[in-house]
């Protein structure tokens, strides 16, 4: 009782933070000065047509590959949490799942897939990008396991997506210093014309191998997941 | 029309605080963590929108020497991209671990949780 009391308090008190915070909010007439050089040099500079991915692939490349890394620790760390005491899965005795799931993971899952290389390789071009389409290729492999939960993806597939991307993302971050203006630099490539499939340099190159390994990363944590043993 | 979306997102944040305060099972407080985590995702969000402007694409519509005063700050857009994508691999760790605890203890209470306690 006196637990849920002391908690009410603490939430009035966020509660009381929150309303002063609502009511005295006044939205910007005009952008800041950080995001007014990212609307005004964009173009010019990286050629990207979207902005957010101009500032998530270079402006802020660090950060994101720094993100990137995040989530490899989360795939790893999931993997090595649930990887002890691990049963076959053939042993395990689940009901069928039905025939629409079946047959309409079967026709889906490529469609899903299909759907989330396009988001990533257009993230320039389109609301979108690698972390999106990651995500969207996860769901595919998503649909794939509840159709099929004792269906075993092969690891070794999923880790040589997830290295090999993450390889090229470091190895293009590297070749910017050499060739172009420095670290995670986009200029390797031409610029292009804006709105172009091949423009904005290296980004879509980028923004795919990040969308492979994102993706690659998410059906790990998923099947790592699914294989977890019935307590 | 950004007020009643950050009002949402404080909302969102003060149920998912209450579940993850008042709530002993462990699935429950990560459920809840998740829903404070969309409210903060819908506040960033509602921070960078600015009254009749649009999504920042530059496109026939939007032209980039007209960019600075046609489009929103897309900074907050970025911020929020990558959160949700950590937001939901820090769910993945809080389940992997949340499994872990049950095969250990066998319950999924949290006040079961007593090595750290004191």
């Amino acid at each position: 009782m006196i637990r849920k009391f002391a908690a009410l308090l603490i939430l009035a008190g966020i509660a009381a933070i929150f309303t002063g915070l609502l009511f005295t909010y006044e939205p910007d007439a005009e952008l800041n000065t950080t995001a007014r050089y990212y609307a005004e040099r964009t173009a010019a500079d990286i050629g990207a047509a979207n902005i957010v991915t101009a500032i998530v692939v270079t402006y802020r490349g660090l950060d994101t590959l720094g993100e990137v890394t995040v989530l490899f620790l989360t795939a790893a760390i999931v993997g090595l949490v649930l990887a002890r005491g691990r049963r076959r899965k053939e042993d395990r005795h689940l009901a069928p799942v039905g025939e629409l799931l079946a047959t309409g993971s079967r026709f889906l899952a490529p469609l899903i897939i299909l759907l989330g290389v396009y988001v990533f390789v257009n993230g320039h071009l389109t609301p979108g990008g690698g972390f999106q389409g990651g995500a969207i290729i996860a769901s595919g492999v998503l649909l794939i396991l509840l159709a099929d939960p004792c269906r075993c993806l092969s690891h070794r597939i999923i880790d040589t997506v997830e290295s090999v991307s993450g390889l090229f993302y470091v190895g293009i971050a590297l070749l910017g210093i050499v060739l172009a203006g420095g670290f995670l630099d986009s200029h390797l490539l031409p610029r292009g014309e804006l709105g172009d499939l091949f423009s904005a340099g290296a980004i879509p190159l980028i923004y795919s191998l990040i969308g492979l390994k994102v993706g690659a990363e998410f059906s790990s944590i998923l099947a790592h997941l699914s294989e977890t043993e019935e307590l | 029309m950004a007020l009643i979306a950050m009002a949402a997102g404080f909302i969102l944040i003060l149920i998912g605080f209450y579940g993850a305060l008042t709530n002993r099972n462990i699935l429950r407080m990560i459920v809840a963590f998740t829903v404070a985590d969309t409210g903060v995702n819908i506040v960033m969000v509602a921070v960078g929108y600015m009254r009749g402007r649009t999504a920042p694409i530059l496109d026939n519509t939007v032209p980039a020497a007209a960019a600075a005063a046609r489009i929103i700050d897309p900074v907050p857009q970025a911020l929020v991209l990558t959160a949700i994508v950590i937001g939901m691999g820090v769910t993945a760790l809080m389940l992997a671990f949340a499994y872990r605890f049950y095969e250990k203890k066998r319950t999924l209470d949290i006040t079961k949780c007593t090595e750290l306690k004191w």
